[in-house]
């Protein structure tokens, strides 16, 4: 049994990947759907704006005080700014963000492809030789990777804003020291790192979430099932994956 | 007659359950053959096998005497200009309007957006749909979907169609007008046919050959003529409903 569950894990992984090489290769041998990716982007990205620009806000504010808290300790308050810009930046913006948005995107992906296979749109596509893959999956990909950042970049300046209401009205800490000490610490690397990771996430989500689609059977349960595993699935790939990325990014 | 599609001792198998164990079957150019069979008898199984949907375990299939058995998407998409599938509850794209529903195996091929509009709006019009252009898969009703469905598979004017239970579901005056249709088709273009059904009314009205699919294989293959006839027990009780059986 555990044997079984352990080689069907496998299969899953193999499929993921096989799925991936082929949407690599389409993305960058075929022209891009343009009016598709846009009405991808217009799903992913501007449908998600309300809800990361109140999690980067809140986050910020809670990071803000959390910090606030420990660094009294040590008398180092001052400091709020550099601890707040660098934790959201390099870390907290892109991990809770990917998860969130993540698991919007990914939940909605697998929904919508895995009702496509049980009804038979799939089917209907390859019968008149389209490629699902160039129809289906290289559009949302390229959308997400675009989107996933963005998203991210607005997290992190709503997190760095939190921080500063924080500061200014709760630690009296002016905000233009905050906003010094802000600018000052923050390098580009750190935005980067973090934006950087984010695309790898993008990738898995939307390579994790089109699979579970394709596979998807049996009806409404069929699908439901599938939604699931790749909000957990997808879950998991980006808090793993996130530890490997970020000594990637160190080294780098 | 020469065969347009071939089936040579096609097995398939889901699991541990065989659906079909060898089946052999002829589909004569420009005819039309329904094959028969009860509800998960393999029927669908066979028309996607057919158009390479599915691969089977074992056997061959040929069309125009090509053998497209081992065949990959890529070279495949040579036979799916030939053939085109209609399917159960039309597999019309959710996110798209009618006309971009019918209008998609064209685009596909890369038709001209000027005869795209001509000929999308042609058969709009023939089916009774003329006003239904702007309209999406969930606003139209069941006999409505299978129209559209039915405009799509012709569209493209392919030598053969295969349609996976035409009439199932609707009521008796639309599936009339889908079996004239059919018929219509056929005798107009010379459309070779293959329709999986087992409305019997349908199949008295549109075939030229018939194939009972029964317990994995072809059971009987024949013309109507001689299906009324034939000595099988189960397929006088599937034509008949068991009426002259006493059942």
């Amino acid at each position: 049994m555990a044997l079984e569950k352990f080689a069907r894990g496998i299969e899953e992984f193999g499929e993921i990947i096989i799925l991936g090489a082929k949407t690599v290769k389409t993305v960058f041998t075929t022209k891009p759907d343009i009016p598709q990716i846009s009405y991808q982007m217009v799903l992913m990205g501007s449908q998600s704006m309300n809800i990361v620009m109140v999690t980067g806000l809140f986050v910020g504010m809670v990071l803000a005080i959390q910090t606030a808290y420990t660094l009294a300790a040590f008398g180092a308050k001052l400091y709020i700014g550099e601890v707040v810009s660098v934790s959201m930046t390099r870390e907290l913006g892109p991990a809770l963000i990917s998860l969130l948005v993540g698991g919007r995107v990914g939940a909605g992906i697998t929904a919508e492809l895995g009702t496509m296979n049980v009804t038979e749109q799939i089917d209907a596509l390859r019968s008149m030789g389209a490629d699902p893959v160039k129809k289906l999956v290289s559009p949302r990909l390229i959308a997400f990777v675009i989107s996933l950042p963005i998203l991210v970049l607005i997290a992190n300046a709503m997190g760095v804003l939190g921080g500063y209401f924080i500061s200014a009205l709760e630690l009296d800490i002016s905000g233009k020291f905050y906003m010094n000490h802000v600018f000052r610490m923050l390098k580009f690397n750190d935005v980067f790192s973090g934006l950087g990771k984010t695309l790898f996430f993008a990738v898995f989500v939307t390579l994790i979430a089109c699979r579970n689609g394709f596979k998807a059977q049996g009806g409404a349960d069929g699908v439901g099932r599938a939604t699931t595993s790749t909000v957990v699935l997808s879950a998991i790939t980006i808090l793993i994956s996130n530890f490997f990325l970020t000594k990637l990014f160190l080294i780098l | 007659m020469k065969p347009f599609v071939q089936c040579s001792g096609i097995k398939k198998s889901f699991g541990s359950k065989e659906v079909l164990k060898g089946v052999d079957l002829i589909v004569e150019e420009g005819k039309t053959l329904v094959i028969l069979g009860g509800s998960g008898s393999g029927k669908s199984v066979l028309l996607k096998i057919i158009i390479g949907l599915l691969k089977p375990d074992s056997g061959r299939i040929f069309i125009e005497g090509e053998d497209v058995t081992d065949y990959s998407e890529k070279e495949l998409l040579s036979i799916r200009r030939k053939i085109s599938y209609m399917f159960q509850w039309g597999a019309l794209f959710d996110s798209m309007t009618v006309f971009d529903n019918v209008a998609f195996p064209l685009r596909e091929m890369g038709v001209s957006e000027n005869e795209v509009e001509e000929r999308v709006a042609e058969k709009l019009s023939i089916l009774g749909l003329k006003d239904a252009g702007k309209l999406f898969p969930q606003d139209l009703s069941g006999g409505m979907k299978k129209r559209v469905a039915l405009a799509r598979s012709i569209i493209s004017e392919p030598k053969c169609i295969l349609y996976d239970e035409p009439t199932a579901g609707l009521d008796p005056i639309t599936a009339n007008q889908i079996n004239k249709l059919i018929r219509k088709m056929q005798q107009m273009l010379n459309i070779t046919s293959v329709v999986v059904t087992h409305d019997i009314k349908s199949m008295f009205y549109v075939a030229d050959k018939v194939a009972f699919l029964y317990e994995g294989i072809i059971n009987f293959y024949g013309d109507i003529a001689e299906a009324e006839k034939s000595g099988s027990d189960t397929l006088k009780e599937f034509i008949y409903g068991g009426e002259r059986n006493g059942v």
